[in-house]
């Protein structure tokens, strides 16, 4: 029931984010720009850019990623339809599981242009086996990405300065996720395994997004009914 | 049993007891006008009974249970200030998506037969932000209904509605009480409400000043309740903006 | 009653701090296996204070969730705030330290770095309470916020670690050194001591501070409703 409500949720997210794709075209112009650059910052032909290569892209995805995640409950705003959802037999959880992931498949997206971007900017060539897990890697660390997101997006829906505090709140607390995402990306960018010595990080990011999933379905209802 | 048992209901903002020691009991079928001043308290109360808000102190039961129960809120209709209606949405995915929400068994069905309802349907498939303000309005009435709610909760309805919109919002409260719905609403426009009013509440700096049955007096003269219970400076007639 | 032991703790933190002061530059040695090493009696029970205050604040966020009463969300507030001053004490002493000790001012040693990461986390923490105006609003929403940091603070701590000790740099310690004779660690437990002291009376103070704002908000919501 619960996961029914949050599908709907997250179907009118999409529908809505597909029909005027605002926060969508933002999202993919920035990190254009921004891969941009960073090809002025750093030589782009030099085979050191491997090093950064996971670095690089987590800047970029959780830069971009915040024009969307800004949006979430920010567009319930308007004509007061956060009350309406609030009032409505949907559970909080079912609201923020839905939005959730609704901007999780806004942010994979938006990701994935990116990382083609970069491949093409960079010239980077990425294997079929490597693929799989940088997806992976990815999904987990997108999946904390907005976890967090997309609660403070809640936490903060209703203040005056909501454009300003959003990022300012989250990427502090990303700083665990986007850690491991970027040693885990730079590793399989460069062909070696993740299943060795930073095997450890994949557990950070499975029980980072373990456990704040949890504090966020259970918080999102003190958030939001005042 | 009641439609709204409210018992010792008080509302801090911080220190600041929005309301205080609220209580009153509606039986079903009733219609209550809830009046007051701006800032006295009403809308406040509107969010607690809507389940938007939980109250500091004191007990709310709705159809005799918890406000925040999911079967509770099945059977509570909300139209508030705003339309509550997404603008990148048509008439028809609005109307379907808190169907769904509200686990209504054909949702598509239910959502056609209000779209006619309110007159819309020819336009069902159009964006909600091309709408005029009239339209908006109606399909916000039928946003309310749609499920048909045994509790309506209704913060100044007659505010900004063009003709049409009234027209349609009665129908559907006469609609809604001759199924036995109990309806609360709040208001400034004192002669419309009182006319359609079998209850009245009047709350006073968070307090409720009066509660009880209208009276014939009330609805001739529409300064009585306010003269009486309410501020001995005002003279009587339409409340409107800062008086 | 309240102001007297106040004034009590405030006398006890003086006594504590000059009687540590004496202790550390007069009979301690000038010189042990690090340079500046003295520093270490502020910096390490700074720290501990720190990290004891966002403890206390998670306790204190969740009995207001709880309860309702005002009167803990001002004690998280007013914990949260000294202990944010005591990370920045750790902080400035750390980089003085490292100055001293490598030549340079800011070394990305673990603890340092997780005291910074944390540092941000509780900053924004601060920066949310100024931008909410209604008191109960604010008690709510900083609470969870305050639950979701300290949570954090486990991931940070042990992530960063994990990743030092892949990529190590320069660490501020003595222990390494072996430079610690006997009776040399007890100051810093004493000076634990003091600060702690003065941060009750910190806490207090702002506690009443709290206070006071809460009635004037709502006098003033008196006098604007009506």
């Amino acid at each position: 029931m619960l996961l029914r409500q949050a599908l709907t949720i997250a179907a009118k997210d999409l529908r809505s984010e597909l029909r005027t794709k605002e926060a969508l075209n933002a999202s993919l112009a920035f990190s254009i720009v921004i891969l941009v650059l960073f090809s002025f910052a750093f030589d782009p032909g030099s085979e050191t850019i491997m090093e950064f290569s996971g670095g690089l892209l987590w800047l970029v995805y959780s830069f971009a990623g915040a024009l969307v995640l800004n949006r979430s409950f920010a567009r319930e705003k308007d004509n007061d339809c956060l009350d309406a959802l609030i009032a409505s037999p949907a559970p909080p959880g079912a609201l923020f599981l839905g939005k959730a992931l609704a901007n999780c498949a806004l942010l994979l997206a938006v990701e994935l242009v990116s990382l083609a971007a970069f491949a093409l900017f960079y010239d980077v060539r990425i294997g079929a086996h490597q693929f799989w897990l940088i997806l992976m890697v990815t999904a987990l660390a997108t999946w904390a990405m907005t976890v967090i997101g997309t609660m403070f997006s809640a936490l903060t829906v209703n203040l005056r300065l909501r454009e300003l505090m959003l990022p300012i709140l989250v990427y502090p607390f990303m700083i665990p996720a986007l850690m491991a995402a970027m040693l885990l990306t730079t590793d399989l960018m460069a062909g070696m395994s993740i299943w060795g010595n930073d095997s450890i990080w994949v557990r950070v990011l499975v029980a980072f997004d373990f456990v704040f999933t949890a504090l966020a379905v259970v918080f999102i209802d003190v958030v939001l009914v005042g | 049993m009641n439609a709204l048992e409210i018992e010792g209901v008080w509302k801090y903002f911080g220190d600041f007891p929005a309301l205080r020691d609220v209580g009153f009991r509606v039986s079903a079928g009733s219609v209550v006008a809830l009046l007051g001043r701006n800032g006295a308290g009403k809308t406040t109360l509107l969010r607690i009974l809507a389940g938007l808000s939980k109250p500091s102190r004191g007990s709310v039961r709705v159809l005799g249970e918890e406000t925040r129960k999911e079967s509770t809120r099945r059977r509570i209709g909300v139209l508030g200030h705003g339309i509550s209606l997404y603008d990148e949405l048509s008439a028809a995915e609005n109307l379907e998506l808190f169907g769904r929400l509200y686990n209504l068994p054909d949702p598509r069905r239910r959502s056609d037969e209000m779209l006619e309802r309110t007159g819309l349907d020819r336009v069902r498939d159009g964006l909600v932000r091309e709408f005029s303000r009239g339209m908006r309005q109606r399909l916000a009435v039928a946003r309310a209904f749609l499920h048909d709610p045994q509790l309506l909760l209704l913060d100044e309805p007659f505010t900004a509605l063009d003709d049409r919109a009234i027209a349609v919002l009665q129908s559907m409260l006469a609609e809604m009480r001759a199924k036995g719905a109990t309806i609360v609403m709040s208001t400034h426009q004192l002669r419309e409400a009182l006319e359609l009013a079998t209850h009245v509440a009047l709350l006073k700096k968070g307090e409720i000043a009066f509660a009880g049955e209208r009276s014939q007096e009330m609805v001739d003269d529409t300064g009585w309740l306010y003269r009486t219970y309410g501020d001995e400076t005002r003279s009587g007639g339409t409340l409107g903006g800062e008086n | 009653m309240r102001d007297k032991l106040l004034y009590l703790l405030a006398a006890v933190a003086a006594v504590l701090l000059t009687w540590n002061i004496y202790k550390i530059f007069m009979v301690l040695p000038a010189e042990a296996n690090v340079a500046a090493y003295k520093i270490v009696y502020f910096h390490v029970p700074a720290a501990i204070t720190a990290f004891c205050g966002f403890f206390v604040a998670l306790g204190a966020s969740a009995l207001f969730l709880a309860t309702g009463n005002l009167k803990y969300d001002a004690f998280a507030a007013g914990v949260t705030e000294v202990a944010l001053a005591f990370a920045t004490v750790n902080l400035v002493t750390g980089s003085i330290w490292g100055r001293f000790a490598w030549g340079i001012w800011w070394t990305w040693d673990a603890r340092l770095t997780s005291m910074l990461t944390c540092w941000l986390m509780y900053a924004g923490y601060m920066m949310l309470r100024r931008a909410i105006e209604e008191p109960t609003q604010r008690a709510r929403l900083s609470a969870v916020l305050s639950i979701f940091g300290c949570v954090n603070v486990a991931f940070v701590y042990k992530s960063i670690e994990w990743y030092r000790t892949q990529h190590p740099s320069p660490v501020l310690s003595i222990r390494n050194g072996g430079g610690m004779g006997p009776g040399m660690e007890a100051p810093i437990y004493w000076n634990w001591l003091a600060l702690a002291c003065l941060a009750t009376v910190l806490i207090m103070i702002r506690m009443r501070q709290e206070q006071v704002s809460r009635e004037i908000d709502s006098l003033r919501r008196e006098a604007h409703a009506f």
